[in-house]
């Protein structure tokens, strides 16, 4: 699968004394909450609750939930178009995204944003974004501004295979390099840009050997154990905040639905969507930590009754929550809009 | 009043703001070491250093987008674009995330990012480096767009630029850089956006000169006042937002509304400012509104072919004459 060595996790035995349990559990709830968020919404989407796109990240949530605990929370994130996973492992609350997918009010971006836009400055997420690439010279320029400041602070970009083939992302590396900025570029390559596999938009596989063109140092981790995922970026944190540089992380990994809701996915087979659904990395995950004896099973069952709660409260909060009026269309495009008048 | 130029009034109001504020820094292409290929940063490198006046690659969409990542963390940054041409480069950051970045997360970020972009001819520097962007950006809600024409301007407008809490596209005419006048030294000196300068008053027609047209209209105001006609000029000196009371106001006064720009005609921002005075003040007009500017080919590198194709003077002068029937 890869000409380099593709990092795990530890093994069961190897997490005692490793890793606080509670944060083992945390990972497992924020991985839940990611899976389970996305399905309720693709539910309510098909019920008519909301309106626009939504591009899961079913099968990928160990990245966001590893990546995003691995960081502190003064830490900034950039996301993509595929980012419900990435909002709530920096800590998103799912009842503001829910009302932002929902197109209400009290949303994330009082519905003018919707799934492509979701942002939680106070939680350090810059945003999702509608344009691949978009957000790699954003978190890059994050990054500037805490060398600048002289804080410790560390910017992390998400981004897929596909924006490697974006300008965007080798300017923002080039400038991330030369000015070894705080920055860790976390590729979650899943093989698929939209629709086009990786072997047929670009010339390598193994995404890292992008790495040394900009005097990154490089990693790639299977992208679908979290603890793997976790350690690397711990490592690129603790790398960016003593001064080394960034680190480019390529995560393997696998979107087990389509690009979109409703994408036919022609081009892939069933056999090898069910071949990673056998990856799947929840119940990895929870396998291990049963087996680790840190976590027991009546805990994790806990957490996944909690979170099926915090998704019906979510639910129940945006479709109860008010609509815009129209004429909100015309606030907030400036900080001055002189005297309510869009200009 | 001393008299500065134009150059030296941004570089002033620059190293004000950033001896005042420590978020306030500067980056582009050559602004440091080399200060500036318009030798707008004459010094500023000596003054404050590499961390805040930054050498950046030749990447303009990695300019503006890490800019705007810097904005969104607290800073105050200042890019410069080393040609307006150069802006398609960086045309996603601008027009998809720049631009829409408060919009979209529902009126939360906070950008205050200045993009100082050259504009215009300055002079056989042909297709890719002559021309005048402003109108591309005008389709674009979230972008504040500035036009200055004086050092006096050019320095007020730029410190309210910095201090907002907006993105602004900062266009600085690079036929304008030499040109002097006086400029006050008041550290808190600033102009509003949205408030037009009236550069002349007149009874007869009114002309709104944007950037580099104004000395040129201004001198074919004078001969049009010795052939008996009376022009108002009309700097908006910013086109959004736009101060269409003052434009209207004129334009009931005078009767007549002619729009000079060096920017290409067709689409630019000309187009605007008439289509609102038709939808606005057509009832006082007498004459049709009439727009000067580039012609609609790409600017040519011959000097001969250029100013056939760029608006002069003269291309004033006979416009505003053509409104009274006059040849």
């Amino acid at each position: 699968m890869s000409d380099f060595e593709v990092r795990k996790g530890p093994k069961p035995e190897e997490l005692k004394g490793r890793y606080e349990p509670s944060l083992l559990a945390e990972m497992f709830r924020r991985m839940n909450l990611i899976r389970e968020f996305e399905l309720r919404a693709i539910e309510e989407r098909r019920g008519g609750l909301i309106p626009g796109f939504i591009h899961s990240c079913v099968g990928q949530e160990a990245t966001a939930a590893g990546a995003c605990l691995a960081l502190n929370a003064d830490d900034v994130i950039t996301s993509t178009h595929r980012g419900h996973g990435h909002l709530i492992g920096k800590g998103g609350e799912a009842r503001y995204m829910m009302a932002e997918l929902a197109a209400r009010s009290p949303g994330y971006c009082k519905g003018r944003g919707g799934s492509l836009h979701l942002a939680d400055f106070g939680l350090g997420i810059l945003g999702a974004n509608g344009i691949v690439g978009g957000g790699i010279p954003i978190a890059v320029g994050a990054a500037l501004g805490f060398k600048l400041r002289g804080e410790k602070r560390v910017a992390l970009a998400f981004f897929g295979d596909g924006a490697t083939n974006e300008g965007s992302f080798h300017e923002a590396a080039n400038h991330a390099g030369v000015w070894k900025l705080p920055v860790i570029f976390f590729c979650e390559n899943n093989l698929y840009g939209e629709g086009t596999h990786i072997t047929r938009s670009t010339p390598i596989t193994d995404l890292v050997v992008r790495a040394a063109g900009y005097g990154f140092h490089g990693v790639v981790v299977d992208g679908n154990d979290v603890l793997a995922v976790y350690d690397a970026v711990v490592e690129a944190a603790r790398r960016a905040r003593a001064g080394e540089g960034p680190t480019f992380i390529e995560a393997k990994t696998y979107r087990t639905r389509g690009h979109y809701e409703g994408d036919p996915q022609v081009y892939r087979t069933v056999e090898e969507v069910e071949s990673w659904k056998k990856k799947d990395p929840i119940p990895a995950f929870r396998a291990k930590l049963i087996k680790s004896g840190l976590v027991d099973e009546g805990t994790l069952e806990e957490i996944q009754g909690q979170v099926m709660a915090q998704l019906d409260d979510a639910v129940a909060f945006a479709s109860s929550a008010e609509k815009p009026k129209p004429e909100d269309a015309l606030a907030g495009v400036y900080a001055d809009t002189h005297n309510g008048l869009v200009f | 009043m001393r008299e500065i130029t134009y150059s030296e009034a941004i570089r002033e109001v620059m190293c004000e703001e950033m001896r005042r504020d420590p978020t306030v820094f500067l980056m582009g292409e050559d602004v440091g070491v080399f200060e500036g290929v318009w030798g707008v940063s004459h010094g500023m490198l000596a003054e404050f250093g590499p961390e805040r006046v930054i050498d950046t690659a030749i990447s303009e969409a990695a300019i503006i987008g890490n800019g705007l990542g810097a904005a969104l963390v607290g800073m105050r940054p200042i890019v410069e674009i080393m040609f307006g041409d150069f802006m398609m480069c960086a045309g996603d950051q601008i027009a998809n995330q720049v631009a829409k970045a408060r919009y979209m997360s529902g009126g939360v970020a906070n950008v205050p990012l200045v993009i100082r972009v050259t504009t215009g001819a300055p002079g056989s520097a042909a297709a890719q480096h002559s021309q005048s962007p402003e109108a591309w950006f005008l389709n674009i809600p979230g972008l504040k767009i500035v036009t200055p024409a004086t050092p006096a301007d050019a320095k007020g407008l730029l410190r309210t630029a910095i201090r907002g809490e907006d993105p602004v596209l900062f266009f600085e005419p690079k036929m304008l850089y030499a040109t002097t006048g006086a400029v006050p030294e008041d550290p808190d000196f600033s102009i509003p956006f949205g408030k037009a300068n009236i550069a002349r008053s007149g009874k007869d027609a009114t002309v709104i000169a944007i950037g580099a047209m104004l000395p040129k209209v201004m001198r074919a105001a004078d001969v049009l006042a010795s052939e008996g006609i009376d022009v108002e000029v009309v700097d908006p000196r910013t086109l959004v937002p736009l101060d269409k009371h003052t434009i209207i106001q004129s334009v009931t006064k005078t009767s007549r509304a002619v729009i000079a720009h060096e920017a290409h005609v067709r689409g630019g921002p000309g187009a605007e400012i008439a289509a609102m005075l038709s939808e606005e003040a057509i009832e006082y007009l007498d004459a049709p509104i009439l727009r000067i500017g580039a012609k609609n080919v790409p600017l040519p590198y011959s000097p001969e072919l250029e100013s056939y194709v760029l608006p002069s003077e003269e291309d004033v002068a006979k416009g505003v004459r053509s409104l009274f029937g006059k040849a």
